[in-house]
């Protein structure tokens, strides 16, 4: 069944033509707020309107993320594109071509059965009628609320949805183009900007002159209150400028983060806003086993391979603003309101960067920008981040603490189960809590004022408790949320938010209870799984990768199993690993089953589960944000590594076809999963759990000695 | 200021350009070459990779003076009369990219594997590749491309 409840998208921009144009002959524009960040989007997207409009694919015109004609549909996050966007798009071509077809039916005084559309012709009984979308386009009015309630097509007669299609975009970026960085117009005046190496961090001193050396070309460099740009139309001069000014300012002040900032005793040393959350019913305590265990990840940053980068132009009063932004209406809004202008005022145009894992600086690059921008009247600004700066000045992707508790019966299955959460907020995107939240616009004189932190609101997945509560049977359940709202950090989103270090916690706890109980951990898990769906996920994982067969693995190896269903809502997914552990941890073979409901573009979304599946990996293994001197320490890949084309093994994924359900967001499924079965793969291997992350070469050696 | 001989794709260019700029820089600014991408600025990622007399090299920290008179080739090179190379062929052909910002570099690192070794193996690829950082999670996909394209062109007429 397909859910035919209006989404959210179409709730926000109700209206027909915000969505759907046929002003261009032979072609349809179907306007989308959700935008490219690597995923493939624009493909699924657009093989949907094809789909839903019966058209070509070369017939459609996406227009996703032009903020004066795309509809506005916040963040491209939270694997929400296909599950709201994609539904809002289908169910709006949907309702255009019935009113084309009820139209037609009329004029030609025929039940609108005899009617149907191929190519966007229309054709009665099979022959041409000599209509289509375009010629009847003046008779049908667009002005109308999008009712939700035109049949959509059955799964089973889709030509477009569910089959291969390539991505649009891939053959310009294998030629090199397609970037918001290689846009270089005329006349473009090149920015970097002096980052705060803190919050609140007042710039005591800077030797300009020593700054205006060291750029070997006259620069200009502008100074408002802490913020400091440099400006020229030689980037390399201001490359270099800005690298000087690096190690020349001298800054006092603000919130210098603490060297153990992160920890778990820091943690749960912060101030905190508690919650508790319960559900189920207490059974009386029966004296049985007590479980309990403590976990932590670290800091950590999103780390695209292109840097920010962002142009803005300050023409005739209107702000142009080309980004790669995440939530284009959301940037345009709060932009305006940073600048003080008008929404109508600035028109954001997305430009595809590198991809983006969650809240990255393109916000941030995009305010450096349009600031300058409109200090620079008539001219074209253009800013690229540098890699320390987006170390230094990139919203981090917070640490968490993590305590499970479980009170075993007879049976050994948990009677009674507690999580207990310690962690920052996992949102400070533009707008969030009230907040700009652009890296400069609090350097500049007079910031807007910061409202109170908040995380991510629970029906919309939540941040910190995003997967803290476990998809298993679970007869009584308590959530102790305790968020930590005053940390001086921009902690913000990262794919998955809480969600991959709460399935890291629970699957490894639920590993140890199956220990304890003797029971292999995929056979524990079922029994503790009634519901079919998750059921067949777990039993497609341990059939693809044989796990029942009991393979015989050299010595140090050994195979770890994890499961989660992201969001509890989005899609389900169940990974194998099998890992050979020594001082390091190095990856054999990776199996993944999927179960995302009707998958509508299966390349895509298999590419998705395997991206997904090295990220998480890469989370858990190597990746931690550490601070020195106030400051963030990590300035180079070197410092923060991330996995390469050495440690990447084998990957089969199995994607179990379930096209008569709707589609369930999967970007982000498989990343929790995975990070989980190397925690336990290396607890087999080492006969020991290592529950602080990340699991390097200095932990495993620690864990090994101690004791 | 100076004056700068390169041959960049086969064509022989002269550029009159501060000589201690990166070498990426001059691509990128001077000869608008944009293709080829900043991602470190110190030689860590490989987003700036370029070929120079058929060798991978980083372009983003090596001064332009430096390689003054060589032979550069940058991935707008690979393209033959604006068809896509055999590689870039296979890239499309195994759907190897995410948002593809590390493409470039890749491309010009395997592209100096293949001409050396048209048939190399797993090992061999991943040991070329190393070099290359990769966010999205291509890898495999990038490994199968660019032994099909061996394979393709060791089969294609000489």
């Amino acid at each position: 069944m397909i859910d035919t409840k209006l989404p959210l998208s179409l709730t926000d921009n109700p209206i027909l033509s915000q969505w759907i144009a046929f002003n261009e002959p032979g072609r349809v524009r179907v306007g989308s707020g959700k935008v490219e960040i690597g995923q493939g989007i624009l493909t699924a997207l657009t093989q949907i309107a094809a789909e839903e409009l019966d058209l070509g694919v070369e017939q459609v015109n996406l227009v996703s993320g032009q903020t004066d004609v795309s509809p506005a549909e916040g963040f491209t996050s939270g694997s929400y594109s296909i599950a709201v966007g994609g539904a809002s798009i289908r169910l709006v071509c949907a309702e255009v071509r019935a009113l084309f077809l009820d139209r037609l039916a009329e004029t030609l005084k025929c039940p609108v059965a005899e009617l149907s559309v191929a190519n966007g012709k229309f054709l009665r009984n099979g022959k041409g009628t000599g209509r289509d979308y375009w010629s009847m386009a003046v008779e049908i009015d667009l002005e109308r609320r999008a009712s939700g309630t035109a049949p959509v097509k059955k799964p089973s007669s889709y030509r477009i949805v569910g089959k291969h299609l390539p991505r649009l975009d891939l053959p310009a970026k294998i030629s090199g183009k397609g970037f918001v960085h290689d846009m270089a117009p005329n006349g473009v005046l090149h920015a970097r900007v002096l980052r705060q190496p803190w919050r609140g961090a007042h710039l005591a001193a800077l030797d300009e002159a020593a700054v205006r050396k060291a750029a070997q070309a006259p620069i200009d460099i502008l100074r408002e209150g802490e913020f400091v740009a440099f400006t020229s139309a030689d980037e390399t001069a201001i490359m270099r400028a800005a690298e000087a000014a690096r190690t020349l300012a001298k800054w006092d002040g603000g919130a210098p983060v603490p060297d153990d900032a992160g920890t778990p005793d820091w943690l749960k040393r912060q101030s905190a806003r508690s919650r508790t959350v319960e559900t189920g019913v207490q059974t009386p305590a029966q004296g049985n086993r007590v479980v309990e265990a403590s976990f932590s990840r670290p800091f950590l940053t999103y780390s695209s391979i292109g840097t920010a980068c962002a142009l803005a132009e300050w023409k005739d009063g209107h702000l142009n603003v080309w980004s790669h932004t995440q939530g284009p209406a959301v940037l345009r809004d709060w932009l305006a309101r940073a600048l003080k202008l008008e929404a109508r005022q600035v028109t954001v145009i997305h430009t595809h960067g590198a991809g983006a894992y969650g809240h990255n600086t393109a916000d941030d690059a995009a305010f450096d920008a349009s600031f300058l921008a409109m200090r620079h009247p008539g001219r074209t600004i253009r800013v690229q981040w540098s890699r320390e700066d987006e170390f230094l000045g990139a919203p981090i992707s917070t640490a968490m603490a993590i305590d499970l508790r479980a009170v075993l019966d007879a049976d050994n299955k948990p009677a009674d189960w507690t999580i207990e959460i310690w962690s920052p907020p996992h949102a400070q995107r533009p707008g969030m809590n009230g907040n700009a939240n652009f890296s400069s616009e609090t350097a500049l004189p007079n910031p807007l004022p910061m409202n109170p932190l908040g995380d991510v609101p629970d029906e919309r997945g939540g941040g910190a408790t995003r997967n803290a509560v476990a998809i298993y049977d679970l007869p009584r359940h308590r959530l102790v949320h305790h968020l930590l709202p005053e940390v001086p950090i921009r902690t913000s989103s990262l794919r998955g938010l809480g969600a991959w270090a709460n399935v890291y916690a629970i699957e490894m706890f639920i590993d140890e209870l199956a220990e304890l109980a003797g029971e292999d951990p995929i056979a524990y898990r079922l029994s503790l799984l009634s519901d079919p769906r998750p059921r067949r996920v777990v039993e497609t994982a341990a059939k693809i990768s044989g796990w029942f067969d009991k393979p015989k693995l050299p010595e140090g190896t050994a195979r770890g199993f994890g499961f989660a269903r992201y969001k509890n809502i989005a899609a389900f997914a169940a990974v194998v690993v099998e890992a050979e552990v020594a001082e390091d941890i190095r990856l054999k073979r990776i199996w993944c089953a999927a179960d995302a409901g009707l998958v509508i573009s299966p390349d895509g979304a298999r590419n998705q589960v395997e991206g997904g599946i090295i990220m998480g990996a890469s989370f858990v293994m190597r990746e931690q944000v550490k601070f020195a001197g106030g400051r963030v320490a990590n300035s180079t890949w070197d410092d923060y590594p991330i996995l390469r084309f050495s440690d990447i093994p084998d990957i089969d994924i199995e994607l179990i076809d379930n096209p008569n359900e709707p589609a369930l967001g999967l970007g982000e499924a498989s990343v929790g999963p995975t990070g989980a079965a190397i925690g336990n793969a290396v607890a087999r291997a080492l006969g020991k759990r290592i529950r602080d992350l990340p699991l390097t070469r200095e932990r495993i050696v620690a864990t090994l000695m101690a004791d | 200021m100076s004056e700068l001989h390169f041959i960049v794709n086969g064509k022989s260019v002269r550029v009159e350009t501060d000589g201690s700029k990166p070498l990426l820089s001059v691509l990128r600014d001077d000869l608008n070459l944009r293709g080829t991408h900043f991602g470190c600025g110190t030689e860590q990622c490989g987003a700036c990779m370029v070929l120079i007399d058929g060798k991978p090299a980083h372009s983003c920290s090596r001064e332009a003076q430096t390689v003054a008179g060589h032979s550069i080739t940058t991935v707008e090179g690979l393209s033959q009369n604006g068809a896509l190379s055999p590689l870039q062929q296979a890239f499309l052909d195994e759907q190897a990219g995410q948002c593809g910002y590390c493409l470039s570099g890749i491309l010009i690192s395997a592209s100096a594997l293949l001409a050396a070794n048209p048939a190399p193996t797993r090992a061999e690829v991943i040991a070329a590749l190393d070099p290359h950082l990769c966010r999205c999670g291509i890898h495999n996909r990038v490994i199968r491309a660019v032994q099909k394209a061996g394979a393709a062109m060791a089969g294609a007429p000489r």
